[in-house]
């Protein structure tokens, strides 16, 4: 049985539509991403699933109960953890979990060792009566995960969940992130704008103007993609090009500085683009697809905030 | 129980941080020290008030509804903290009605003005202001309602404060005109028209005189209405506020 399911989620906010007929269902034990650039959706879908927004139209179930009608219960299933921090600064790792604790009705005999132990997950149990305002951004980020899963929720959503956060520190909340699907056996929904830390998910959903445009593993995405990428650096970009579309019958795009064309077999390929160039060949790269180039395919324009600066910034102009 | 251990929950994280969090403590030591002190005694010296009291006598009453408004709105503001510092959606997506969230901030804000409105009783015999353990009794009592009555107003008004500016706006444009025209540094009857019916529209005034009822008796100029007049608004006032803040929250969630 999927653990989320949703049908044709609509919403808008006045004249603006956020979310244009979403359907899709995740199974259990599931770590399920929603890719997309700012403004997608993906917000609206989590915030939607976690009862804290009411859609327009369409159906929303987590843990086979729905949305609109059983918000309580949902909540109860669900653990969060927002792209800002909510955790009270003023307040110790300890009794922030505390708190939560209480408030989400673990039992009180059972609450301190449960506490222990996710404070010992997320590797805060010797700093656990410090007062967290002197915490940084990465241990906070790994106390709202270790609160997000004290009550022991069937879904844990996560928004952007390594957002401002240094690489290691984001590798590092990913071990977590997988530690506790394997230990708790908890469906993990989230959503991210990071490319690499899709492939971290068993499938992908990419979002775009509030609609999902694929979803699938991102192995399968990727062989959607399917083409690799040679790249080509020449002592003449212009009359190579035009050697290339003469010889291939490719229009190779400028990319970066180089000439960029998709062909099915690179490896294969490259000795024959040598052959047939009379310019000087610099350097040649051959790439396999990766999940910006499937983001691309599907979308028409590249992922904002990721890549080289003004890539795909400009999403009107884009489609 | 099920429905108690939410607001008790939330109420004791208040008291962890009204004792934590030093410029909440200080702050609420030193407020009613500087009306009484500087605001008092510069007054006392000039200000010959009709009846058996001195000036800074007659005000006492008022400084003790002082210390509880402040502390009482101080407490709602919390929320607007909480608002901003994103702990109020911690509480919003937990599996707890609204109104447990509310009656937990509304109890906790009422305990700790009650706290501090004791202490400043304290000061009472410095003022030759003997009171008697009854009074001191019907003092807590009154204390309890009018605090209570109070937080849940700055519960309403902080549930519809959206930034701290919003909150700066409400403390100099609301809390302090309430306290001038609550009749606790002057009295109402004394008042120019306009100020006085100002003063009659205001559920402070009412609370002040209850005070005023207490400590300086009734009948030797101190109160100004009857304590049933009073005790009946404070009352209502309460529970429209309560239920009225309660209504706000689960509007804008």
């Amino acid at each position: 049985m999927s653990i989320i399911t949703t049908q044709d989620l609509f919403k808008s906010y006045g004249p603006r539509e956020a979310l244009g007929g979403v359907s899709f269902a995740v199974e259990e034990g599931e770590i399920f991403g929603f890719l997309g650039p700012n403004g997608a959706g993906k917000t609206t879908t989590i915030n939607i699933l976690c009862t804290l927004l009411s859609a327009s139209s369409g159906r929303a179930a987590v843990a086979g109960l729905d949305c609109a009608a059983e918000p309580d219960r949902v909540r109860a299933n669900i653990g969060l953890v927002f792209q800002e921090t909510t955790l009270d600064l003023d307040l110790t790792a300890y009794e922030n979990l505390k708190f939560h604790a209480y408030l989400y009705r673990v039992p009180r005999e059972e609450a301190p060792r449960r506490i222990e132990a996710m404070l010992e997950m997320v590797d805060l149990a010797e700093r656990k009566h410090e007062p967290i305002r002197q915490f940084s951004g990465g241990m906070k980020r790994r106390l709202e995960l270790a609160r997000g899963l004290l009550h022991r929720p069937r879904v844990l959503f996560l928004d952007e969940p390594t957002l401002g956060l240094d690489p290691q520190t984001r590798r590092r909340i990913w071990e977590f992130i997988r530690a506790a699907r394997q230990r708790e056996g908890v469906t993990v929904f989230m959503t991210t704008h990071y490319m690499d830390e899709a492939e971290h998910c068993d499938r992908i959903a990419i979002l775009d103007h509030g609609r999902i445009v694929a979803l699938d593993t991102p192995a399968g995405l990727k062989a959607m993609a399917g083409r690799d990428v040679v790249g080509l650096a020449s002592t003449d970009d212009a009359r190579a090009a035009e050697e290339i579309e003469r010889a291939f019958g490719i229009r190779p795009r400028r990319e970066e500085g180089r000439l960029a064309m998709e062909v099915p077999r690179g490896d294969e390929f490259v000795p024959r683009l040598i052959g047939a160039l009379s310019v000087g060949v610099l350097s040649v790269q051959v790439r396999r697809p990766t999940l910006d180039d499937v983001f691309l395919k599907f979308t028409g324009h590249a992922i904002r905030g990721d890549g080289p600066p003004g890539a795909g910034e400009d999403r009107g102009g884009a489609d | 129980m099920g429905h108690l251990q939410p607001v008790s929950v939330i109420c004791q994280r208040e008291f962890i941080r009204f004792f934590r969090v030093k410029s909440r403590w200080l702050g609420a030591l030193a407020r009613p020290l500087i009306w009484l002190v500087l605001v008092g005694n510069g007054l006392n010296a000039i200000v010959r008030p009709q009846g058996p009291y001195t000036y800074l006598q007659s005000i006492f009453p008022g400084i003790i509804a002082m210390t509880i408004m402040f502390s009482a709105i101080l407490s709602s503001a919390t929320i607007v903290w909480d608002r901003e510092f994103g702990f109020l959606r911690e509480m919003l997506v937990a599996p707890v009605s609204r109104g447990a969230i509310v009656l937990g901030k509304a109890v906790a804000g009422t305990l700790i003005s009650v706290l501090q409105a004791m202490l400043v009783l304290l000061l009472a015999p410095l003022l030759g202001l003997p009171v008697t353990a009854g009074q001191a009794a019907s003092l807590l009592v009154a204390s309890l309602f009018i605090s209570f009555c109070v937080t849940s107003m700055g519960i309403l008004i902080s549930a519809c404060i959206r930034t701290f500016d919003g909150y700066n706006l409400v403390m100099n444009f609301l809390v302090m005109p309430l306290f001038l025209l609550s009749g606790a540094m002057y009295p109402v009857a004394s008042m120019p028209l306009p100020l006085r019916l100002a003063s009659l529209c205001n559920p402070v005034t009412y609370c002040v005189d209850v005070f005023k009822h207490i400590l300086l008796g009734a009948g030797k100029k101190g109160p100004e209405f009857l304590l049933v007049q009073d005790l009946a608004i404070v009352a209502a006032l309460s529970a429209l506020a309560i239920a009225l803040a309660a209504l706000a929250f689960r509007r804008k969630d």
